[in-house]
Protein backbone atom coordinates (compact mmCIF):
# COMPACT_ATOMS: atom_id res chain seq x y z
CA UNK A 1 0.00 0.00 0.00
CA UNK A 2 2.77 2.34 0.92
CA UNK A 3 4.70 2.11 -1.75
CA UNK A 4 1.69 2.55 -3.93
CA UNK A 5 1.27 5.39 -2.80
CA UNK A 6 4.73 6.66 -2.95
CA UNK A 7 5.04 5.18 -6.59
CA UNK A 8 2.13 7.86 -6.91
CA UNK A 9 3.29 10.38 -5.43
CA UNK A 10 6.62 10.20 -7.61
CA UNK A 11 4.07 9.89 -10.53
CA UNK A 12 2.20 13.17 -9.76
CA UNK A 13 5.76 15.33 -9.12
CA UNK A 14 7.93 13.87 -11.57
CA UNK A 15 5.18 13.38 -14.71
CA UNK A 16 2.83 15.69 -13.87
CA UNK A 17 4.38 18.89 -12.13
CA UNK A 18 8.13 18.96 -14.20
CA UNK A 19 7.72 16.71 -17.21
CA UNK A 20 4.20 18.01 -18.61
CA UNK A 21 4.87 21.84 -17.65
CA UNK A 22 8.32 21.50 -19.18
CA UNK A 23 6.34 20.45 -22.00
CA UNK A 24 3.85 22.86 -22.05
CA UNK A 25 7.02 25.44 -21.68
CA UNK A 26 8.52 24.01 -24.81
CA UNK A 27 5.81 25.37 -26.61
CA UNK A 28 6.28 28.63 -25.52
CA UNK A 29 10.31 28.37 -25.85
CA UNK A 30 9.74 26.90 -29.52
CA UNK A 31 7.87 30.23 -30.56
CA UNK A 32 9.95 32.77 -28.94
CA UNK A 33 13.59 31.07 -29.32
CA UNK A 34 13.23 30.65 -33.16
CA UNK A 35 11.65 34.48 -33.15
CA UNK A 36 15.36 35.71 -31.12
CA UNK A 37 17.11 33.15 -33.58
CA UNK A 38 15.70 35.05 -36.28
CA UNK A 39 16.12 38.45 -35.43
CA UNK A 40 11.95 38.62 -34.57
CA UNK A 41 9.70 39.29 -31.10
CA UNK A 42 7.48 36.30 -31.33
CA UNK A 43 3.80 35.92 -30.02
CA UNK A 44 2.94 38.34 -27.53
CA UNK A 45 -0.37 39.20 -28.79
CA UNK A 46 -2.23 36.92 -26.05
CA UNK A 47 -3.14 39.31 -22.92
CA UNK A 48 -4.58 38.73 -19.31
CA UNK A 49 -5.81 42.08 -18.37
CA UNK A 50 -3.36 43.62 -20.73
CA UNK A 51 -0.03 41.36 -19.04
CA UNK A 52 1.71 40.09 -21.94
CA UNK A 53 4.24 38.15 -19.68
CA UNK A 54 6.58 37.48 -22.64
CA UNK A 55 3.92 35.95 -24.51
CA UNK A 56 3.55 33.06 -21.82
CA UNK A 57 -0.15 33.10 -21.86
CA UNK A 58 -0.51 31.62 -25.88
CA UNK A 59 0.17 27.94 -24.01
CA UNK A 60 -3.13 29.22 -22.16
CA UNK A 61 -4.43 30.22 -25.53
CA UNK A 62 -3.62 27.07 -27.29
CA UNK A 63 -4.69 24.91 -24.29
CA UNK A 64 -8.32 26.61 -24.64
CA UNK A 65 -8.41 26.45 -28.29
CA UNK A 66 -7.40 22.72 -28.99
CA UNK A 67 -10.26 21.81 -26.35
CA UNK A 68 -13.09 23.77 -27.62
CA UNK A 69 -12.34 23.01 -31.12
CA UNK A 70 -14.58 20.74 -32.93
CA UNK A 71 -12.97 16.83 -33.11
CA UNK A 72 -13.91 16.19 -36.29
CA UNK A 73 -13.89 12.47 -37.19
CA UNK A 74 -13.64 11.98 -41.34
CA UNK A 75 -15.83 10.02 -43.22
CA UNK A 76 -14.68 6.76 -43.97
CA UNK A 77 -12.47 6.90 -40.68
CA UNK A 78 -11.96 3.57 -38.33
CA UNK A 79 -14.06 5.45 -35.54
CA UNK A 80 -13.06 3.32 -33.17
CA UNK A 81 -8.76 3.32 -34.02
CA UNK A 82 -8.97 7.15 -34.83
CA UNK A 83 -9.74 8.18 -31.30
CA UNK A 84 -7.35 5.62 -29.97
CA UNK A 85 -4.80 6.18 -32.14
CA UNK A 86 -3.28 9.44 -30.48
CA UNK A 87 -3.89 8.31 -27.03
CA UNK A 88 -1.92 5.30 -27.96
CA UNK A 89 1.20 8.17 -29.01
CA UNK A 90 0.26 10.26 -26.16
CA UNK A 91 0.77 7.26 -23.85
CA UNK A 92 3.84 5.47 -24.70
CA UNK A 93 5.94 8.99 -25.13
CA UNK A 94 4.68 9.75 -21.48
CA UNK A 95 5.06 5.83 -20.20
CA UNK A 96 8.78 6.26 -20.76
CA UNK A 97 9.58 8.33 -18.53
CA UNK A 98 8.44 6.15 -15.47
CA UNK A 99 11.99 4.33 -15.67
CA UNK A 100 14.35 7.80 -15.82
CA UNK A 101 16.30 8.11 -12.54
CA UNK A 102 15.60 12.31 -11.67
CA UNK A 103 18.29 11.43 -8.77
CA UNK A 104 19.22 9.29 -6.89
CA UNK A 105 18.18 7.87 -3.11
CA UNK A 106 16.28 10.20 -1.02
CA UNK A 107 15.56 9.33 2.71
CA UNK A 108 12.58 10.86 4.09
CA UNK A 109 11.25 9.42 7.37
CA UNK A 110 13.62 6.82 7.32
CA UNK A 111 12.27 5.29 4.00
CA UNK A 112 14.23 4.99 1.09
CA UNK A 113 12.99 6.32 -1.74
CA UNK A 114 14.26 6.17 -4.86
CA UNK A 115 14.33 9.11 -6.91
CA UNK A 116 12.72 7.27 -10.26
CA UNK A 117 8.97 6.02 -10.59
CA UNK A 118 9.49 2.72 -11.37
CA UNK A 119 12.80 0.93 -10.70
CA UNK A 120 13.14 -1.52 -13.43
CA UNK A 121 16.26 -3.84 -13.44
CA UNK A 122 15.85 -4.00 -17.22
CA UNK A 123 15.25 -0.09 -18.01
CA UNK A 124 17.13 -0.08 -21.21
CA UNK A 125 15.19 -2.59 -22.53
CA UNK A 126 12.07 -1.44 -21.21
CA UNK A 127 13.10 2.05 -23.12
CA UNK A 128 13.45 0.22 -26.50
CA UNK A 129 10.37 -1.01 -25.98
CA UNK A 130 8.29 1.97 -25.45
CA UNK A 131 10.37 3.76 -28.19
CA UNK A 132 8.95 1.10 -30.30
CA UNK A 133 5.48 1.24 -29.29
CA UNK A 134 5.29 5.32 -30.11
CA UNK A 135 5.14 4.00 -34.25
CA UNK A 136 1.62 2.38 -33.34
CA UNK A 137 -0.13 5.34 -32.54
CA UNK A 138 1.58 7.04 -35.40
CA UNK A 139 0.64 4.33 -38.10
CA UNK A 140 -2.86 3.33 -36.55
CA UNK A 141 -3.61 7.34 -36.56
CA UNK A 142 -2.55 7.51 -40.28
CA UNK A 143 -4.27 4.78 -41.57
CA UNK A 144 -7.58 5.15 -39.69
CA UNK A 145 -7.75 8.48 -40.85
CA UNK A 146 -8.42 7.12 -44.65
CA UNK A 147 -6.92 9.66 -46.40
CA UNK A 148 -3.89 8.75 -48.95
CA UNK A 149 -1.88 11.74 -47.66
CA UNK A 150 -2.27 10.42 -44.29
CA UNK A 151 -1.62 6.77 -45.35
CA UNK A 152 1.47 8.02 -46.95
CA UNK A 153 2.94 10.05 -44.17
CA UNK A 154 2.56 6.99 -41.69
CA UNK A 155 4.26 4.91 -43.79
CA UNK A 156 6.97 7.46 -44.03
CA UNK A 157 6.81 8.11 -40.63
CA UNK A 158 7.06 3.81 -39.79
CA UNK A 159 10.09 3.42 -42.05
CA UNK A 160 12.23 6.23 -40.90
CA UNK A 161 11.35 5.14 -37.43
CA UNK A 162 11.96 1.66 -37.33
CA UNK A 163 15.46 2.70 -39.39
CA UNK A 164 16.72 4.77 -36.77
CA UNK A 165 15.86 2.46 -33.80
CA UNK A 166 17.98 0.31 -35.29
CA UNK A 167 20.51 3.13 -34.65
CA UNK A 168 19.48 4.04 -30.95
CA UNK A 169 19.81 0.39 -29.79
CA UNK A 170 22.74 -0.73 -31.62
CA UNK A 171 24.50 2.67 -30.14
CA UNK A 172 23.63 1.83 -26.95
CA UNK A 173 25.27 -1.52 -26.74
CA UNK A 174 28.75 0.10 -26.22
CA UNK A 175 26.91 2.10 -23.29
CA UNK A 176 25.80 -1.17 -21.82
CA UNK A 177 29.80 -3.01 -22.30
CA UNK A 178 31.12 0.30 -21.02
CA UNK A 179 28.93 -0.14 -17.47
CA UNK A 180 28.05 -3.44 -17.25
CA UNK A 181 24.73 -3.09 -16.50
CA UNK A 182 21.07 -2.30 -18.45
CA UNK A 183 19.77 -0.62 -15.17
CA UNK A 184 19.38 2.50 -15.63
CA UNK A 185 19.76 3.70 -12.15
CA UNK A 186 22.94 1.96 -12.10
CA UNK A 187 24.08 3.13 -15.12
CA UNK A 188 23.64 7.04 -14.05
CA UNK A 189 25.30 5.85 -10.31
CA UNK A 190 28.08 4.24 -12.23
CA UNK A 191 28.93 7.96 -14.01
CA UNK A 192 29.51 9.30 -10.63
CA UNK A 193 32.91 7.52 -10.34
CA UNK A 194 36.06 9.17 -11.35
CA UNK A 195 38.62 7.87 -14.01
CA UNK A 196 42.15 8.38 -12.63
CA UNK A 197 41.20 10.08 -9.55
CA UNK A 198 39.66 13.12 -11.14
CA UNK A 199 37.41 13.24 -14.22
CA UNK A 200 33.93 12.35 -13.79
CA UNK A 201 33.23 8.87 -15.36
CA UNK A 202 30.37 10.08 -18.15
CA UNK A 203 29.13 8.53 -20.96
CA UNK A 204 30.24 11.48 -23.53
CA UNK A 205 33.60 11.22 -22.97
CA UNK A 206 33.93 7.08 -22.49
CA UNK A 207 31.37 6.91 -25.47
CA UNK A 208 31.84 9.95 -27.61
CA UNK A 209 30.70 8.36 -30.90
CA UNK A 210 27.78 6.90 -29.40
CA UNK A 211 26.78 9.96 -27.74
CA UNK A 212 26.54 11.63 -31.62
CA UNK A 213 25.07 8.12 -33.13
CA UNK A 214 22.25 8.51 -30.04
CA UNK A 215 21.79 12.13 -30.36
CA UNK A 216 21.26 12.12 -34.01
CA UNK A 217 18.69 9.02 -34.44
CA UNK A 218 17.18 10.31 -31.39
CA UNK A 219 16.09 13.53 -32.85
CA UNK A 220 15.11 11.47 -35.67
CA UNK A 221 12.72 9.37 -33.72
CA UNK A 222 11.20 12.59 -32.32
CA UNK A 223 10.08 13.28 -36.04
CA UNK A 224 11.00 17.11 -35.45
CA UNK A 225 13.20 18.98 -37.85
CA UNK A 226 15.50 18.29 -39.62
CA UNK A 227 13.96 14.54 -39.68
CA UNK A 228 10.46 15.86 -40.49
CA UNK A 229 9.61 14.72 -43.50
CA UNK A 230 6.84 11.67 -41.73
CA UNK A 231 5.04 15.70 -40.57
CA UNK A 232 6.14 18.57 -42.92
CA UNK A 233 3.05 20.31 -41.87
CA UNK A 234 3.53 23.17 -44.25
CA UNK A 235 3.91 21.02 -47.64
CA UNK A 236 4.02 17.33 -47.83
CA UNK A 237 1.58 16.80 -44.83
CA UNK A 238 1.96 14.61 -42.47
CA UNK A 239 -0.21 11.30 -40.53
CA UNK A 240 -2.14 13.79 -38.07
CA UNK A 241 -3.54 15.62 -41.30
CA UNK A 242 -7.28 14.51 -40.47
CA UNK A 243 -6.70 15.08 -36.76
CA UNK A 244 -8.37 18.49 -35.43
CA UNK A 245 -9.45 19.90 -31.82
CA UNK A 246 -7.42 17.43 -28.96
CA UNK A 247 -6.93 15.12 -31.02
CA UNK A 248 -4.05 17.49 -33.06
CA UNK A 249 -3.17 18.57 -29.84
CA UNK A 250 -2.27 15.03 -27.99
CA UNK A 251 0.02 14.33 -31.64
CA UNK A 252 1.43 17.69 -31.19
CA UNK A 253 2.11 17.29 -27.29
CA UNK A 254 3.85 13.65 -28.00
CA UNK A 255 5.74 15.29 -29.95
CA UNK A 256 7.43 17.72 -27.50
CA UNK A 257 7.27 15.00 -24.71
CA UNK A 258 8.94 12.84 -27.29
CA UNK A 259 11.98 15.85 -27.37
CA UNK A 260 12.16 15.47 -23.42
CA UNK A 261 12.15 12.20 -22.84
CA UNK A 262 14.93 11.86 -25.64
CA UNK A 263 16.89 14.62 -24.10
CA UNK A 264 16.20 13.01 -20.52
CA UNK A 265 17.32 9.75 -22.16
CA UNK A 266 20.47 11.41 -23.55
CA UNK A 267 21.75 12.89 -20.09
CA UNK A 268 21.04 9.86 -18.30
CA UNK A 269 23.54 7.87 -21.03
CA UNK A 270 25.62 10.25 -21.38
CA UNK A 271 25.99 13.29 -19.55
CA UNK A 272 26.08 11.23 -16.20
CA UNK A 273 22.67 11.93 -15.24
CA UNK A 274 21.68 12.86 -12.23
CA UNK A 275 25.31 13.34 -11.23
CA UNK A 276 26.99 16.25 -9.51
CA UNK A 277 31.10 15.97 -10.38
CA UNK A 278 32.51 14.62 -6.97
CA UNK A 279 29.49 14.83 -5.32
CA UNK A 280 28.45 11.61 -3.08
CA UNK A 281 25.90 10.49 -1.11
CA UNK A 282 27.33 12.13 1.87
CA UNK A 283 28.29 15.79 0.13
CA UNK A 284 30.78 16.84 -1.82
CA UNK A 285 34.29 15.20 -1.69
CA UNK A 286 37.00 17.01 -4.13
CA UNK A 287 39.91 15.03 -5.60
CA UNK A 288 42.85 17.69 -3.91
CA UNK A 289 41.22 16.17 -0.31
CA UNK A 290 38.83 18.71 0.33
CA UNK A 291 35.51 17.72 1.22
CA UNK A 292 32.11 19.19 1.89
CA UNK A 293 29.40 17.36 4.38
CA UNK A 294 25.74 17.90 3.19
CA UNK A 295 22.49 16.11 4.32
CA UNK A 296 20.97 13.63 2.43
CA UNK A 297 17.85 15.77 1.33
CA UNK A 298 20.41 18.96 -0.06
CA UNK A 299 22.42 16.17 -2.02
CA UNK A 300 18.87 15.15 -3.81
CA UNK A 301 17.98 18.23 -4.10
CA UNK A 302 21.13 19.08 -5.96
CA UNK A 303 21.45 15.75 -7.76
CA UNK A 304 17.62 16.43 -8.62
CA UNK A 305 18.66 20.01 -10.13
CA UNK A 306 21.99 18.99 -11.74
CA UNK A 307 19.19 16.66 -14.29
CA UNK A 308 17.07 19.40 -14.43
CA UNK A 309 19.92 21.78 -16.10
CA UNK A 310 21.26 19.63 -17.67
CA UNK A 311 18.14 18.65 -19.76
CA UNK A 312 17.29 22.13 -20.12
CA UNK A 313 21.07 22.66 -21.74
CA UNK A 314 19.97 19.62 -23.84
CA UNK A 315 16.24 20.71 -25.15
CA UNK A 316 18.02 24.25 -26.23
CA UNK A 317 20.36 22.23 -28.01
CA UNK A 318 17.78 20.28 -29.37
CA UNK A 319 15.44 23.04 -30.62
CA UNK A 320 18.46 25.38 -31.69
CA UNK A 321 19.01 22.01 -34.47
CA UNK A 322 15.68 22.21 -35.20
CA UNK A 323 15.59 25.66 -35.90
CA UNK A 324 18.95 26.28 -37.71
CA UNK A 325 18.62 23.06 -39.97
CA UNK A 326 16.18 22.23 -43.27
CA UNK A 327 14.52 18.80 -43.49
CA UNK A 328 16.15 16.13 -45.18
CA UNK A 329 15.31 14.45 -48.01
CA UNK A 330 13.88 11.39 -47.54
CA UNK A 331 16.43 9.28 -49.07
CA UNK A 332 19.51 11.02 -47.22
CA UNK A 333 17.23 10.21 -44.35
CA UNK A 334 17.22 5.98 -44.95
CA UNK A 335 21.19 6.75 -46.42
CA UNK A 336 21.95 8.30 -43.20
CA UNK A 337 20.02 5.72 -41.27
CA UNK A 338 21.26 2.60 -42.51
CA UNK A 339 24.83 3.52 -44.20
CA UNK A 340 26.22 5.99 -42.34
CA UNK A 341 24.34 5.74 -38.43
CA UNK A 342 24.18 1.99 -38.05
CA UNK A 343 27.94 0.97 -39.57
CA UNK A 344 29.24 3.71 -37.09
CA UNK A 345 27.37 2.11 -34.00
CA UNK A 346 28.50 -1.11 -34.97
CA UNK A 347 32.05 0.11 -35.89
CA UNK A 348 31.80 1.60 -31.62
CA UNK A 349 30.82 -1.62 -30.49
CA UNK A 350 33.71 -3.05 -31.85
CA UNK A 351 36.35 0.45 -30.70
CA UNK A 352 34.56 -0.13 -27.29
CA UNK A 353 35.45 -4.10 -27.24
CA UNK A 354 38.53 -3.75 -28.25
CA UNK A 355 39.32 -1.17 -25.83
CA UNK A 356 37.58 -2.86 -23.09
CA UNK A 357 39.82 -5.80 -23.87
CA UNK A 358 43.23 -4.35 -23.99
CA UNK A 359 42.26 -2.01 -20.14
CA UNK A 360 40.86 -5.55 -19.07
CA UNK B 1 32.92 27.78 -47.78
CA UNK B 2 34.11 29.77 -50.79
CA UNK B 3 31.30 29.97 -53.46
CA UNK B 4 33.62 28.80 -56.39
CA UNK B 5 33.68 24.96 -54.71
CA UNK B 6 30.06 24.55 -54.28
CA UNK B 7 30.01 21.81 -56.76
CA UNK B 8 33.30 19.95 -55.14
CA UNK B 9 32.52 16.53 -54.27
CA UNK B 10 32.15 16.47 -50.43
CA UNK B 11 34.60 15.14 -48.43
CA UNK B 12 34.47 12.52 -46.02
CA UNK B 13 34.08 15.11 -43.10
CA UNK B 14 31.94 16.70 -44.88
CA UNK B 15 29.66 13.94 -45.53
CA UNK B 16 28.87 13.24 -41.94
CA UNK B 17 26.99 16.30 -41.63
CA UNK B 18 28.49 17.33 -38.49
CA UNK B 19 31.00 20.40 -39.32
CA UNK B 20 27.97 21.58 -41.58
CA UNK B 21 25.40 21.59 -38.55
CA UNK B 22 28.09 23.32 -35.99
CA UNK B 23 28.42 26.13 -38.80
CA UNK B 24 24.42 26.43 -38.83
CA UNK B 25 24.46 26.11 -35.14
CA UNK B 26 26.76 29.06 -35.02
CA UNK B 27 25.25 31.77 -36.90
CA UNK B 28 21.58 31.10 -35.18
CA UNK B 29 23.48 30.63 -31.73
CA UNK B 30 25.24 33.92 -32.66
CA UNK B 31 22.11 35.95 -33.72
CA UNK B 32 20.08 34.44 -30.36
CA UNK B 33 23.12 35.54 -27.80
CA UNK B 34 23.35 38.95 -30.02
CA UNK B 35 19.54 39.51 -29.98
CA UNK B 36 18.81 38.05 -25.99
CA UNK B 37 21.66 40.08 -24.90
CA UNK B 38 20.04 43.77 -26.37
CA UNK B 39 16.72 42.63 -25.19
CA UNK B 40 17.98 41.86 -21.40
CA UNK B 41 19.78 45.38 -21.79
CA UNK B 42 16.23 47.45 -23.35
CA UNK B 43 14.70 45.43 -20.54
CA UNK B 44 16.50 46.62 -17.82
CA UNK B 45 16.70 50.00 -19.48
CA UNK B 46 19.58 50.73 -21.19
CA UNK B 47 19.34 51.71 -24.29
CA UNK B 48 21.42 50.66 -27.46
CA UNK B 49 22.01 51.84 -30.80
CA UNK B 50 20.62 48.26 -32.16
CA UNK B 51 17.53 46.67 -31.94
CA UNK B 52 17.29 43.17 -30.65
CA UNK B 53 14.76 42.26 -33.27
CA UNK B 54 13.48 44.32 -36.55
CA UNK B 55 9.64 43.39 -35.59
CA UNK B 56 7.55 46.95 -35.67
CA UNK B 57 4.60 46.23 -33.28
CA UNK B 58 2.20 48.29 -35.40
CA UNK B 59 -0.53 49.42 -33.68
CA UNK B 60 1.36 50.60 -30.94
CA UNK B 61 4.67 51.41 -32.99
CA UNK B 62 4.49 53.03 -36.07
CA UNK B 63 6.88 51.97 -38.80
CA UNK B 64 9.00 55.17 -39.80
CA UNK B 65 7.56 56.08 -43.20
CA UNK B 66 10.13 56.76 -45.93
CA UNK B 67 10.13 60.57 -47.14
CA UNK B 68 8.66 59.43 -50.43
CA UNK B 69 6.25 56.83 -49.01
CA UNK B 70 2.70 57.46 -50.67
CA UNK B 71 -0.19 57.87 -48.07
CA UNK B 72 -3.33 59.10 -48.01
CA UNK B 73 -4.19 61.95 -50.14
CA UNK B 74 -5.11 65.43 -49.30
CA UNK B 75 -6.04 68.38 -51.58
CA UNK B 76 -4.38 71.83 -50.92
CA UNK B 77 -5.76 74.77 -50.20
CA UNK B 78 -5.22 78.35 -51.59
CA UNK B 79 -4.54 81.27 -49.29
CA UNK B 80 -8.32 82.32 -49.69
CA UNK B 81 -8.80 78.82 -48.06
CA UNK B 82 -10.68 77.79 -51.87
CA UNK B 83 -9.24 74.75 -52.85
CA UNK B 84 -6.24 75.10 -55.43
CA UNK B 85 -7.74 72.43 -57.95
CA UNK B 86 -9.14 74.01 -61.08
CA UNK B 87 -10.72 70.82 -62.30
CA UNK B 88 -8.50 70.36 -65.34
CA UNK B 89 -9.51 66.40 -64.96
CA UNK B 90 -5.67 65.63 -65.19
CA UNK B 91 -5.30 63.44 -62.60
CA UNK B 92 -9.09 61.51 -63.07
CA UNK B 93 -7.56 60.76 -66.72
CA UNK B 94 -4.09 59.67 -65.48
CA UNK B 95 -5.62 57.46 -62.85
CA UNK B 96 -5.20 53.45 -64.12
CA UNK B 97 -7.57 52.96 -61.08
CA UNK B 98 -10.49 55.37 -62.84
CA UNK B 99 -11.22 56.25 -58.98
CA UNK B 100 -11.21 59.39 -59.29
CA UNK B 101 -14.53 61.20 -59.84
CA UNK B 102 -14.87 64.87 -60.82
CA UNK B 103 -17.45 67.04 -61.64
CA UNK B 104 -16.49 71.35 -62.21
CA UNK B 105 -18.14 74.18 -61.89
CA UNK B 106 -17.63 77.88 -62.59
CA UNK B 107 -15.65 80.15 -60.28
CA UNK B 108 -16.59 83.66 -59.99
CA UNK B 109 -13.00 85.01 -59.82
CA UNK B 110 -11.91 85.67 -63.96
CA UNK B 111 -8.32 84.28 -63.77
CA UNK B 112 -8.89 81.11 -62.76
CA UNK B 113 -12.21 79.42 -64.24
CA UNK B 114 -12.84 76.39 -62.51
CA UNK B 115 -13.51 74.83 -59.61
CA UNK B 116 -14.45 71.02 -58.46
CA UNK B 117 -18.31 70.97 -57.50
CA UNK B 118 -17.29 66.83 -56.65
CA UNK B 119 -14.01 65.90 -56.31
CA UNK B 120 -14.57 61.87 -54.99
CA UNK B 121 -11.39 59.36 -54.69
CA UNK B 122 -13.04 55.71 -54.57
CA UNK B 123 -9.61 54.44 -51.44
CA UNK B 124 -11.44 50.70 -52.51
CA UNK B 125 -10.34 51.45 -55.63
CA UNK B 126 -7.50 53.94 -55.64
CA UNK B 127 -3.56 51.16 -55.92
CA UNK B 128 -1.41 54.29 -54.41
CA UNK B 129 0.49 54.57 -57.66
CA UNK B 130 0.31 58.56 -57.50
CA UNK B 131 0.02 59.54 -61.25
CA UNK B 132 -2.74 61.78 -60.03
CA UNK B 133 0.20 63.98 -57.71
CA UNK B 134 2.11 63.83 -61.26
CA UNK B 135 -0.05 64.86 -63.51
CA UNK B 136 -1.68 67.73 -61.25
CA UNK B 137 -0.51 71.25 -62.74
CA UNK B 138 -1.48 73.33 -59.52
CA UNK B 139 0.29 71.16 -56.98
CA UNK B 140 -3.44 70.49 -55.78
CA UNK B 141 -2.94 66.93 -54.75
CA UNK B 142 -1.09 65.61 -52.33
CA UNK B 143 -0.01 62.22 -51.15
CA UNK B 144 2.39 63.29 -48.17
CA UNK B 145 -0.50 62.74 -45.15
CA UNK B 146 1.29 59.96 -43.23
CA UNK B 147 -1.79 58.55 -42.13
CA UNK B 148 -1.61 54.49 -43.56
CA UNK B 149 -3.97 53.24 -41.71
CA UNK B 150 -6.96 53.20 -44.19
CA UNK B 151 -10.34 51.13 -43.16
CA UNK B 152 -13.48 51.11 -43.11
CA UNK B 153 -16.59 48.30 -42.34
CA UNK B 154 -18.55 49.52 -45.79
CA UNK B 155 -17.70 50.42 -49.17
CA UNK B 156 -18.99 53.71 -49.02
CA UNK B 157 -16.85 54.74 -45.86
CA UNK B 158 -13.64 54.75 -48.46
CA UNK B 159 -15.56 57.06 -50.13
CA UNK B 160 -13.53 60.32 -49.68
CA UNK B 161 -15.43 63.35 -50.92
CA UNK B 162 -13.99 67.11 -51.83
CA UNK B 163 -14.89 68.24 -48.19
CA UNK B 164 -13.04 65.22 -46.36
CA UNK B 165 -9.64 65.15 -48.86
CA UNK B 166 -9.65 69.23 -48.13
CA UNK B 167 -9.62 68.71 -44.65
CA UNK B 168 -7.36 65.90 -43.34
CA UNK B 169 -5.11 66.70 -41.08
CA UNK B 170 -1.42 65.44 -42.21
CA UNK B 171 0.49 63.26 -39.91
CA UNK B 172 3.87 64.33 -40.76
CA UNK B 173 5.64 63.11 -37.76
CA UNK B 174 4.95 59.52 -38.76
CA UNK B 175 7.85 60.47 -41.58
CA UNK B 176 11.26 60.13 -40.98
CA UNK B 177 13.31 63.19 -41.97
CA UNK B 178 16.67 60.59 -41.70
CA UNK B 179 15.52 57.51 -42.38
CA UNK B 180 19.33 56.08 -41.38
CA UNK B 181 18.57 57.39 -37.89
CA UNK B 182 15.81 55.03 -36.89
CA UNK B 183 15.64 55.02 -33.20
CA UNK B 184 13.40 53.56 -30.53
CA UNK B 185 12.84 50.06 -29.42
CA UNK B 186 10.45 47.32 -29.49
CA UNK B 187 7.66 46.65 -27.18
CA UNK B 188 7.70 43.34 -25.62
S1 LIG C 1 -2.91 57.19 -56.49
FE1 LIG C 1 -3.20 56.32 -58.53
S2 LIG C 1 -5.01 55.05 -58.29
FE2 LIG C 1 -5.00 56.40 -56.52
S3 LIG C 1 -6.23 58.15 -57.14
FE3 LIG C 1 -4.11 58.66 -57.63
S4 LIG C 1 -3.86 58.03 -59.78
FE4 LIG C 1 -5.73 57.04 -59.00
S1 LIG D 1 -5.01 67.37 -61.82
FE1 LIG D 1 -4.94 68.73 -60.03
S2 LIG D 1 -5.95 70.54 -60.70
FE2 LIG D 1 -6.48 69.02 -62.20
S3 LIG D 1 -8.41 68.15 -61.42
FE3 LIG D 1 -6.81 66.89 -60.57
S4 LIG D 1 -6.38 67.82 -58.60
FE4 LIG D 1 -7.55 69.34 -59.76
Amino acid sequence: MQALAEAAGKFVFFIGLIVLNIAAILTWVERKQSAVMQDRIGANRATIFGIRMLGMFHMLADMLKLFTKEFFIPMGARRFVYLLAPMISLLFALVGFAAIPFGDTLILGGREIPLQIANVNIGILYIFAVLGMAVYGVVLGAWASNNNYALLGGLRASAQMLSYEVAIGVSLVGVIMVYQTVDLMEIARAQGQLLWGWLPQWGILLQPLGFLIFMTAGIAETKRIPFDAPEGESEIVGYFIEYSGMGFGMYFLTDFLETILIASLTVTFFLGGFQVPYLYADGFHFPWGQAILLPNIAVAALQFLSFLIKLIVLLFIMMAIRWTLPRFRYDQIMHLGWKILLPASLINILITAVVLTIIG
Amino acid sequence: MNVHDKYKPLSWWDKTYIPLVIDGLAVTLRHFFRNIRLHILNVIGIKTKERGAVTYQYPEEMRPLWPRTRTLHRLMRREDGSPRCVACMMCETACPARCIYIVAEERPEVQIEKQPKIFNIDLGKCVFCGYCVEACPEDAIRMDTGIIDIASYTRNGMLLTKEQLLNIEPKVENYVSRPDLMEGQPIY
